[in-house]
């Protein structure tokens, strides 16, 4: 890890955080609606396995925004679609949960727990037979590891050898419900065990993130198969803005944030990279400026017209056909 | 040729025209396909294209959407519709919403197929097709193929289709025969008229319209007028045009379908003609469908169930009576 890398973290990780405040600050003004789920708290994870994984397709959830800004999707369009707005990166007709960007190898954006996965292997089994190296990196949460899609997917990627990287986001919490309440281990690598390599890192920690992404990369790139990442991280709001998330305790929480992912790399690159503060200062003022402009397209954007309605959802010549 | 060889030449012609074609399903390689559709593929274009998947339906299908979004032209086989709920999820919420939710940004050029339908004595939970359901999804093109020529040419297009499509097959017709007219250029969207007529039109799909044409002379004879008989082809968009002016001519509506009843496809092309041309209509629309139940093992049972020749002669003929014919 260099120090212009580890800065440039810093900055999405700090851009991230500021645009979900910003997301949360507009869904309670009335501007944004439907599911919001926030990534406070797991900016770490989102930013540094995308800057790890910078070539490769991904496939996401519906907690989303961050990887999808790190991943050089525009603030612009990600909050314009937030707000369903026509200038929105899916023209105001995904929202929040389906952000879409296959020029980024951007995958979505899925809003069915698990449902991605299935699709990752499918498409590392087409970048394989295309003869394209970079692979897949397919994120879930530990929600998702107690469903059949990911049985199925962790069993077809290791039979078929496929270049694919797991990235289980553990959190901790499917929605309210503990994950040792309905799953017999905190730590979900271990169902990954049988199949293929598997380790537990820190996912609070940006730069354990990067390096761990970046193994498995090499892993994945050298035809060794698939491998498996769990990422212990923690989310500070609740599940989508319609939990308070006060299943956990404040002791739970103060625990959690002092290991906050944004202060901690901010540590690190003063103490061991000498940042300078006068940097980091203008960095973090760079992604407020970034996210204003944001919220602002966003709002003077327009509507999408009624025409919308039909478009997009065939082909062209087919949808001749259809309409 | 035989319908299943017809939609086996389908499938290799269009392996061998473009490489992003791949077929996975259950057993579709070396086995040779549990109806022998997939035969002798794997040996012309091997396993990476021909891929044998472990049981298991939400992968192949969900397999599937991930090859297309990574530009591939992925086949799945499903080995019979019934199987295919395993993959409902997929098959709703990723294969036919992704080109929307993105505003067009992901493509999937693929083709679901899957045979269903009341075979013989397989019982419940080998024995339904579940038209209604794929046919209730916007973003889906559904197919369903009842003659030779058409499962050849709609199955082309469909591979060559940069959008979606369940391709609905019966259990029954792979071993039937018929003719390809390879110098046609179908749509197959277009609804096909069977055989024409000017007294009653007969709507159907799948096995059904061989059931249909079985009927027919003791019908015309009965009721001393002509059948026209159309094979509805595209589930999802429905032809109206043809459906309307073979309506607007005869002013009688049958739909036969080996769907339940309740809730089953026929319903909706009943629907459109009392909403679009009910003053079109001298008689109430008249639909057989499959009885209310799961389907029987026991073979006298199972024939009551599912509309059948004599069943169809019979129950169209009490109709026409009743409505002056």
């Amino acid at each position: 890890m260099n120090k212009l890398l580890a800065e440039e973290i810093y900055y999405y990780m700090v851009l991230g955080r500021e645009f979900e405040y910003a997301a949360k600050e507009h869904y309670m003004k009335g501007n944004i609606s439907g599911f919001l789920h926030l990534d406070i708290g797991q900016e770490a994870l989102s930013v540094a396995s995308m800057k790890a994984f910078d070539k490769g397709d991904v496939f996401t959830t519906y907690r989303e925004h961050v990887m999808a800004i790190a991943r050089g999707m525009d603030p612009k369009v990600v909050m314009a679609e937030l707000f369903g707005k026509v200038t929105g990166v899916s023209r105001g007709k995904g929202g929040s949960m389906h952000l879409f960007d296959p020029s980024r190898f951007f995958y979505g954006g899925d809003a069915i727990v698990g449902g991605q996965i299935p699709n990752a292997v499918g498409c590392a089994y087409a970048r394989r037979y295309q003869g394209k190296e970079d692979g897949v990196m397919v994120v879930f949460g530990d929600g998702a590891t107690n469903g059949g899609a990911f049985f199925e997917s962790l069993n077809i990627a290791s039979a078929w050898k496929l270049p694919i990287i797991f990235l289980c986001e553990n959190n901790r919490y499917a929605i309210g419900t503990e994950i040792t309440r309905v799953s017999p281990f905190l730590e979900q690598s271990r169902k990954a065990k049988p199949y293929m390599p598997s380790f537990v890192i820190d996912g609070m920690d940006a730069l354990e993130v990067y390096e761990a992404v970046s193994k498995a990369k090499e892993h994945v790139l050298n035809g060794h198969g698939p491998i498996f990442i769990e990422a212990m991280t923690c989310r500070y709001e609740g599940h989508s803005m319609s939990d308070a998330g006060d299943y956990r305790s404040p002791q739970e929480m103060r625990i959690c944030k002092e290991k906050d992912p944004v202060k901690r790399l901010e540590k690190t690159l003063l103490d061991r990279f000498s940042s300078q503060e006068t940097l980091l200062e203008s960095l973090r003022n760079r992604a407020v400026k970034a996210v204003e402009e944001a919220v602002e397209f966003a709002a003077n954007s327009e509507e999408p017209d009624l025409s919308e309605l039909y478009r997009d959802l065939f082909c062209k010549e087919c949808g001749n056909v259809v309409s | 040729m035989l319908y299943r060889e017809a939609l086996n030449m389908a499938i290799d012609e269009m392996m061998a025209k473009d490489e992003n074609v791949v077929i996975l399903g259950e057993d579709v390689g070396r086995y040779g396909g549990s109806y022998r559709v997939t035969e002798g593929l794997v040996a012309k274009y091997g396993e990476k294209r021909v891929i044998d998947t472990p049981i298991a339906e939400l992968s192949i299908v969900g397999n599937a959407v991930g090859m297309a979004m990574g530009g591939l032209r992925p086949i799945a086989e499903i080995m019979t519709a019934n199987f295919s709920l395993l993959a409902f999820d997929q098959i709703i919420n990723h294969m036919a919403k992704l080109r929307y939710m993105s505003a067009g940004k992901i493509t999937l050029a693929m083709v679901v197929r899957m045979p269903g339908g009341v075979s013989r004595q397989l019982a419940a939970q080998h024995s339904e097709s579940y038209e209604q359901m794929l046919s209730a999804v916007p973003g889906l093109i559904v197919f369903a193929a009842s003659d030779v020529n058409y499962a050849y040419h709609a199955l082309k297009k469909a591979i060559l289709m940069d959008d979606p499509v369940i391709f609905l097959e019966h259990e029954l017709l792979y071993n039937k025969e018929g003719e390809v007219n390879f110098d046609e250029d179908l749509d197959p969207f277009k609804a096909r008229v069977v055989k024409e007529g000017d007294g009653i039109t007969i709507v159907s799909y799948l096995k059904m319209v061989d059931d249909v044409m079985e009927a027919v002379g003791e019908i015309e004879d009965g009721l001393k007028t002509s059948v026209e008989v159309i094979d509805l082809c595209s589930l999802n968009p429905i032809d109206f045009k043809t459906l309307s002016s073979s309506i607007k001519k005869t002013g009688r509506l049958v739909v036969v379908e080996e769907d339940h009843k309740t809730g089953g496809y026929g319903a909706s092309i009943v629907s459109f003609a009392s909403e679009e041309l009910f003053y079109e209509l001298d008689a109430p629309p008249l639909r057989i469908a499959s009885k209310d139940v799961p389907i029987p093992y026991n073979r006298r049972l199972e024939l009551e169930v599912i509309p059948t020749p004599r069943k169809i002669a019979k129950r169209v003929m009490e109709w026409g009576v009743e409505n002056g014919l």
